[in-house]
């Protein structure tokens, strides 16, 4: 009788597998996401290394000695223990991060244009007791530029009326806009010292949303050539909610993780993080599988460091508000092994 | 070097080991990194009396040291230098 192997599911449930039954999953992950995304299954050797990872009742894994990468964060700490500033020195010291992002509560570039004041003041304050690369991130976020929240129409509620010509034109309305705020909040913290901005969940209103992230990064570039730009993806494929947004000539929605990265290289950013969704039905086998299956030619490809999203409900990791540690390490370790990635 | 020059892992890991005077594998290893990071100044695990002193730089004093080191602009350490020095101690 073969052994059972203690693994998790895609919502964090601790369950018990046999080991060919992870071999089934992570089968079935590739050949979905290969099929999805149009692109290759993962090779019979990357499967039997998958396998290894996941066919161990080990607490924790890690890559072998020599093939660490760069670990970089989306907004360090919650804000609950001591200062921001505490958050980032924390973050530093203790769990080792090899970039520090400071971050405003409201998590998103319109309301942190507000406070901008308090912010560069932080910043500059936290600059003094840190050593890693310290940035600043918020999300573009176009849904806070609709009413009630900001001054353009909503969309997502012209759309199921039919009204696709306003819902579009607000859309357009709205990408202007948060572009203008992103730029402005770049330009604040490069005055007030950051070694990077990040655009994170960059897409997750759909089309409309990436195209403000890619506007704001182009200027950006031009303005600071020597800052660093990074963008975190919201998800695996661009939703078309405008349908008929370009940049540099190629149509938005439906995009994969391969030409977000070449569009967002174009645009100038100095890192990619693609962002796969995780099922929460099945087996974080499979879910890895799948992430690593749509991010390959993303990373083959690559013109700059690509630094695979992974967390709660993204690149294999269980969609829970606390990932597994048993888990999270081995969705990590099989995504620097199989994708030779920069980083995470 | 990612950050701030898009550099690939592989190139970012053999330009650090080449500014530092270590192999790619030392950069790996805690144990000789700590050495590195003491001798050249760039900061690290803080812990007074046991690992750091007072002599040992740490963060914008660090900065500094990594900006010269590896030969890359930091912004902060360009707003801290030119806010900094505008005056000369004859001058306050």
């Amino acid at each position: 009788m073969e052994a059972k192997i203690r693994t998790r599911m895609g919502d964090g449930a601790l369950v018990e597998m046999t080991p060919a039954q992870i071999r089934a999953d992570l089968e079935a992950g590739t050949l979905t996401a290969a099929k999805r995304s149009k692109s290759a299954e993962l090779t019979s050797a990357e499967l039997d290394h998958h396998s290894e990872i996941f066919c161990s009742n080990s607490r924790f894994t890690g890559v072998d000695i020599g093939d660490e990468v760069v670990l970089s964060y989306d907004g360090c700490g919650s804000q609950d223990l001591g200062t921001r500033i505490n958050d980032l020195q924390y973050y530093e010291q203790y769990l080792c991060a090899d970039s520090l992002e400071l971050y405003h509560h409201d998590y998103s570039y319109k309301p942190a244009k507000a406070v901008m004041a308090f912010e560069q003041d932080v910043m500059r304050q936290a600059q003094f007791v840190t050593t890693a690369p310290l940035g600043y991130g918020a999300m573009p976020d176009l849904g806070l530029y609709t009413v009630p929240d900001g001054p353009v129409p909503n969309w997502s509620q012209l759309l199921p009326l039919g009204r696709i010509a306003e819902s579009r034109a607000a859309q357009e309305e709205a990408v202007e806009l948060a572009a203008d705020d992103i730029v402005y909040v770049a330009d604040e913290m490069v005055e007030a010292g950051i070694e990077f901005i990040d655009l994170d969940t960059a897409g997750a209103a759909g089309d409309a949303d990436f195209l403000a992230a890619l506007k704001a990064i182009e200027r950006i570039r031009a303005r600071h050539p020597d800052l660093g730009i990074q963008i975190g993806m919201a998800g695996e494929f661009v939703l078309g909610m405008h349908g008929e947004l370009e940049y540099d000539g190629v149509r938005l929605a439906g995009l994969w993780p391969l030409d977000q990265m070449k569009l967002a290289a174009k645009a100038g950013v100095t890192i990619y993080g693609p962002a796969i969704n995780t099922n929460t039905g099945k087996s974080i086998a499979w879910n890895v599988a799948r992430t690593l299956t749509i991010a390959k030619p993303c990373c083959e490809a690559a013109t700059v460091p690509v630094h695979l999203n992974g967390g709660m409900g993204v690149g294999g990791v269980p969609m829970h508000v606390l990932p597994a540690g048993d888990a999270t390490c081995r969705a990590s370790r099989a995504a620097v092994d199989i994708l030779r990635l920069d980083g995470l | 070097m990612q950050i701030t020059r898009g550099m690939r892992l592989t190139e970012a890991k053999t330009y650090v080991a080449g500014k530092l005077g270590v192999s790619v594998l030392d950069l790996s290893d805690p144990t000789v990194m700590l050495d590195v990071r003491k001798e050249l100044g760039l900061g690290g695990i803080l812990e007074s009396g046991e690992i750091t002193d007072i002599d040992d730089p740490m963060g914008i004093e660090a900065k500094f040291n990594i900006a010269a080191v590896l030969d890359v602009p930091v912004n902060c350490v360009e707003r801290f230098r030119a806010k900094a020095g505008r005056r000369r101690p004859a001058q306050i």
